[in-house]
């Protein structure tokens, strides 16, 4: 045995494992290190067996967790002996002790480099390994081209290939230049093809960190990864040694499957269906078996084959089969299988849309929740948590409050952020929401941090409905007899508030309210002190008639508090007092406190900081990405005294129907719609709006220019209203202004040519649009979606239709409750061809602020239109019937976008106009028939010809028929403005203050663009 | 994925084997022992075999008075291609026959005297936490050449 001749090491050994404490451990360690240390000092005087047995000593040392502070030397002028018994030592002993940054390592890089190139397989493995454990970025410089030699050579061995393999993806890692990319993707498709499966297994690593840091260069390598899968699914050629019981390389097979997933996609059909066919083999044909090591295997394969077809099946064929063999894991007896059952559904929730088939499986992973392995119950928490909607929110809170009580100490902060995040984004009514937070913090209040009822303070604050029910709970729970501090605190500043408007409840007056509470202050710690002082000041300040009684005793808390220490407590002392013996003036100071500033949920702020383990991590950034695409979850608040919205947007803003019924004409009202007069002064913006309208002013109240830009704001609300809101509002309030954080042009675009999508966004709403077009018939949902937790007031919609169309708008609430979405179905009939646009016209207000906009509505033309497919018998004799003007029309359009035949093909069929390709026998014309829809005109058939001019792609030829002469003009037109003018996507909203105030800037090139748009003209003209 | 470390330790918390493939302070090695064998030496067998500490996936499996724990993590470029437990598991396995067809019928203390065996084991079969070779033969054939020339 390698031992023999090392007695003192098995000697060494056995000493240490016979010491009775760590005591006696420590000094024999030490008497140890003294004697190496001195043998090491006179080196000549060791045998090379000597020095091997010191410095595995030293090895063993470290690895008991005692620091080695020398020898290091010794252990690396191993690597240069001539014998493979040192060499070995040195090489996995300096691998064990140095980390790449030592400095030593870079005496041994010749070395290293000798053996690596020499004849001797041995030391080139010893070498290689190294080098592949703790080769640092010189190494890499000076080693990559031998290692890569090796790796490609020919006659060179696989057991020294595979460590080459593995070596040079150490050295790519640590400097990614020495792999030559261009190059490489050929030689990994030449090495996949190796037959041998340990230098496979190696190949197979260093390939998935190539294609995870570049996929596209690796685009060839994809079939062969299909191919070496199903050699090894079908088990064949595969040498025993490599089948793992019965199992060809079960290990490979996972790796492989890895190096897919970092594919986005397999396009390729034949390997597509090759490949899952492999697949379906795999999750059909695992079966459960007696051996555990087997049935591991298999699994492991199992488990890889779902997370690969979850990546890959974008058409969700296998899903419900993944879904039901998870669903079928979570509830076995096997720990281990139970796990990962849990582990991939999340993980499954993460990267596709199955929320549905999974919700199948919520009373088993709720009942994980109790199961007896914390690993499991932390996976079943962050399912749920990650599973969580509007639908099931209820039952999944209040099964995670139910387990906050009994559950383990370090899963509970965790869970009541995890419960609390959820009762706010998911709540039914804010009443629940309440309910939650306080049965929270009552539960596991020292696990409940300061954000969460921060939190429910701002929801109660801000909804007036929901105070005497927050208020009636907290009086409810300091019945309790052993309160949490953070529940004396909370209800302590809720009942300041609103106990008032409990007054008339049993044992809800002033005085008793101040008693219960006042039960509280001798035990409560500095800050909650703080809190019941004004708590208190507050009760004085609502007691009607005044309470001498009841004065007499909070004055006499107020005057002992007069001398605390705490300068905090002591100021609030001092001036409560001060204040409540001047009667009226308490209740000017103490008014109730004002509504909070929407503001992104601190929690959510608080998940993604917090360090948790990286899959929990994922599931809350995913969660909270997912917010800004819910429109009931509030996001962050533009600034409140932010640049007024100026139609950078394409926003249509129209000033008031006042204007219009003023003396100025319908020109100028148009440019102000649009806010494009060209003014030649760069005028501050206040003064800029006050010129512009200045004429109005006049008329106004005495408070004409800040009415005047509240005007402007406030689009259609009429100067009078709007002054009174300004009588009503605080200073801060009067430039409250509000942006769409959406592209509000390009939302149009996007949804003229396609069904379902967000119409317009700002801070406060979202509005979502729904469609189904069926003939001349549109049927259309709006999705109006409040964001705050406070209600939106006095919602208005109106649509200003164009003639040629018949809208209905079904009943729109005049308050969208917080964070409801509430949707008004609308029902669109096409009279006949016009390109006129809908506008919806939109208003709301949110406190003070009075937000309105215009916003055209997609139902244009096209929607109304239908693709045809028609023959040449067929399309000819239609073509020529239809003859001359005004039912066929030609013309020749200039200045047309350059875009090539396929291009032009796509543009018109997402049109609806369908193209029929060959049917003109010039290449370069393109030849289109649709059906066109309108009450008056019924179905009726457009036939499309455009010529083009392959050597000037500006100009084209165009000829419409149909049999209606308003429909061939409208279509020409409505053809001819897409050929000239591609919408093109307006630069994304920047708030940033200086950009906006260069938008301000009436020559802006921004502004100007709106001004082209023919969208935004027309609106206006309306 | 990447392998982490390697350990082995006996019911007593005492480490019998510590390869890592990152670089960690002494300090931050006997922390991390320290809180890993506390957490999985206090389950029981009827727990999974996964225990998440820090960022890493701790992978284990008992024989005997040993305890095999294998620290995972996910990889960096890419999350959400996550690790595979369960092929972990069964490489502690596959290193447990490896050890077992050297030693026959391999024991704590196999393990503790010929420590440098059970180093070139593992180096034959994992290198920067990934795993090179899974064929036993070839596995112990460079260790059997080596016993034979001592």
């Amino acid at each position: 045995m390698a031992l023999l001749g090392m007695r003192g090491l098995s000697v060494f050994i056995s000493d240490v494992r016979n010491c009775q404490n760590k005591e006696q451990e420590r000094l024999r360690i030490d008497k140890e290190l003294g004697n190496i240390r001195t043998r090491f000092k006179n080196e000549k005087g060791l045998t090379p067996n000597e020095k091997k047995k010191y410095v595995w000593k030293m090895l063993y040392i470290y690895m008991l967790g005692y620091d080695v502070d020398f020898g290091h030397m010794e252990a690396l002028s191993l690597i240069s002996a001539p014998k493979y018994p040192e060499k070995q030592v040195g090489y996995i002993v300096t691998s064990c002790l140095l980390n790449e940054s030592h400095e030593f390592l870079r005496m041994v890089i010749n070395t290293v480099r000798n053996d690596i190139i020499g004849r001797n397989e041995t030391f080139q493995c010893l070498a290689l390994t190294m080098v592949g454990n703790i080769g640092g970025k010189e190494f890499a410089e000076s080693l990559a081209p031998d290692v890569q030699r090796l790796l490609i050579s020919s006659s060179c061995r696989p057991l020294v290939r595979k460590k080459a393999a593995l070596c040079l993806l150490r050295l790519y890692r640590k400097n990614p230049d020495v792999v030559n990319i261009d190059g490489w993707s050929d030689r990994m498709s030449q090495l996949l093809d190796e037959r041998d499966l340990g230098v496979l297994t190696s190949v197979m690593s260093l390939f998935v960190a190539l294609v995870s840091n570049n996929n596209e260069a690796y685009w060839n390598c994809l079939p062969k990864c299909a191919k070496i899968l199903e050699r090894l699914a079908r088990n064949q050629d595969i040498p025993q040694e490599y089948t793992y019981y019965g199992i060809p390389s079960p290990w490979l097979q996972v790796k492989t499957m890895k190096a897919l997933q970092y594919f986005p996609t397999v396009e390729d059909p034949n390997t597509r269906r090759a490949l899952f066919e492999v697949l379906q083999r795999i999750l059909m044909g695992t079966d459960v078996v007696k051996n555990v090591n087997k049935n591991n295997a298999s699994h492991a394969v199992l488990f890889e084959a779902l997370a690969l077809v979850m990546h890959l099946d974008a058409e969700k064929e296998m899903m419900s089969q993944c879904v039901a063999l998870l669903g079928k894991f979570i509830a076995v007896r096997e720990p281990n299988i139970r796990y990962l059952g849990l582990e991939n559904m999340t993980r499954m929730l993460l990267i596709t849309d199955v929320q549905d088939l999974i919700k199948r499986h919520q009373a088993q992973i709720v009942t994980s929740l109790k199961d007896p392995d914390i690993s499991i119950r932390r996976r079943a928490l962050d399912l749920l948590y990650g599973m969580c909607d509007v639908t099931n929110a209820k039952d999944i809170v209040e099964e995670l409050l139910q387990y906050l009580s009994t559950a383990d100490f370090v899963m509970r902060e965790e869970l009541a952020l995890k419960a609390a995040i959820l009762a706010e984004k998911f709540a039914p009514d804010l009443s629940w929401y309440v309910d939650v937070i306080l049965q929270l913090i009552d539960k596991a209040g020292d696990f409940v941090s300061d954000d969460i009822w921060y939190r429910v303070v701002q929801f109660v604050t801000n909804n007036e409905d929901l105070q005497p029910y927050a208020a009636a709970k907290a009086r409810e729970y300091l019945d309790k007899p052993a309160l949490h501090e953070t529940m004396v605190k909370v209800s302590a500043y809720i009942l300041g508030e609103y106990s008032h408007l409990l007054a008339r409840r049993p044992g809800c007056n002033p005085k008793e309210i101040f008693t219960i509470i006042n039960e509280k202050l001798p035990t409560v710690s500095k800050p909650t002190v703080a809190i019941l002082l004004s708590t208190y000041a507050k009760i004085l300040m609502h007691t009607e008639p005044s309470d001498p009684e009841l004065q007499e005793q909070i004055w006499a808390i107020f005057r002992k508090y007069e001398s605390y220490i705490d300068v905090e407590i002591q100021q609030r002392a001092v001036e409560y007092f001060v204040l409540s013996r001047k009667g009226a003036a308490l209740a000017d100071v103490l008014a109730e406190m004002p509504k909070f500033p929407e503001r992104q949920s601190a929690l959510l702020k608080k998940a993604e900081d917090a360090e948790v383990d990286t899959a929990e991590q994922s599931a809350i950034k995913l969660r909270s990405q997912q917010q800004t695409s819910n429109a009931l979850v509030v996001t962050d608040q533009q600034p409140v005294n932010g640049p007024l919205p100026i139609n950078q947007l394409g926003l249509v803003r129209i000033p008031s129907q006042k204007m219009e019924a003023s003396s100025h004409n319908q020109g100028l009202t148009k440019e102000n719609g649009a806010v494009s007069k060209v003014d030649p002064e760069p005028a501050p913006s206040a003064d800029f709006l006050g010129d512009l309208l200045g004429p109005l002013a006049i008329e106004g109240p005495p408070a004409a220019t800040v009415s005047a830009e509240q005007n402007m704001i406030s689009g259609l609300e009429a100067t009078p209203n709007a002054a009174d809101a300004l009588a009503l509002a605080t200073v801060g309030d009067q430039s409250n202004s509000v942006q769409p954080i959406v592209n509000i042009a390009e939302r149009f675009h996007a949804l003229c040519l396609k069904d379902s999508g967000v119409l317009y966004e700002d801070p406060y709403m979202q509005i979502g649009i729904k469609s189904e077009w069926r003939a001349h018939h549109g049927h259309l949902v709006l999705f109006l979606g409040n964001k705050n937790t406070s209600p939106l007031l006095s919602v208005r919609a109106v649509i200003l239709p164009p003639t040629h169309l018949k809208v209905e708008l079904s009943l729109v609430p005049e308050t969208i409750p917080p964070r409801a979405q509430v949707q008004c179905p609308l029902e669109v009939v096409n009279l006949r061809a016009s390109r006129d646009i809908a506008v919806l016209d939109f208003s709301y207000k949110f406190g003070t602020t009075v937000v309105s906009v215009k916003l055209r509505l997609p139902a244009v033309l096209n929607k109304f239109l239908q693709p045809k497919s028609v023959s040449a018998e067929e399309f000819f004799p239609q073509w020529k019937s239809l003859s001359g003007p005004p039912l066929k029309l030609q013309e020749v359009v200039r200045v047309v976008k350059p875009m090539s035949l396929p291009e032009m093909t796509n543009l018109f069929t997402s049109l609806h106009l369908g193209v029929i390709p060959g049917l003109d026998t010039n290449s370069n014309n393109l030849v289109s028939c649709t059906g066109f829809y309108s009450e008056s005109t019924r179905a009726m058939l457009c036939l499309i010809r455009v010529e083009t001019d392959p050597s000037d792609r500006t100009q084209l030829r165009i000829t419409i028929a149909s049999g209606d002469p308003t429909l061939t003009f409208e279509l020409k037109e409505f053809i001819k403005e897409h050929l000239i003018n591609i919408p093109t996507p307006t630069p994304a909203p920047a708030p940033s203050p200086a950009l906006a105030a260069a938008a301000l800037q009436p020559q802006s090139p921004i502004t100007r663009a709106g001004y082209t748009d023919p969208g935004v003209m027309l609106a206006g003209l309306l | 994925m990447a392998i982490r470390f390697i350990l082995l330790v006996n019911k007593q918390g005492q480490t019998r084997l510590a390869q890592y493939y990152e670089y960690l302070t002494l300090e931050e090695r006997r922390a991390l022992e320290g809180e890993i064998v506390r957490k999985c030496l206090a389950r029981t067998e009827q727990q999974c075999s996964f225990v998440e500490h820090r960022n890493y996936k701790i992978v284990y499996r008992r024989y005997a008075s040993l305890f095999f724990l294998v620290g995972v993590d996910n990889d960096e470029v890419c999350p959400s291609v996550l690790l595979n437990e369960l092929a972990i598991l069964e490489f502690i396995h596959l290193v447990v026959e490896t050890m077992d067809r050297h030693f026959r019928n391999v024991c704590e203390l196999d393990i503790m005297f010929h420590l440098e065996t059970a180093h070139f084991m593992l180096e034959e079969m994992v290198m920067n936490g990934c795993i090179v070779e899974t064929s036993k033969t070839n596995i112990l054939t460079p260790i059997q050449l080596m016993d034979k020339a001592s």
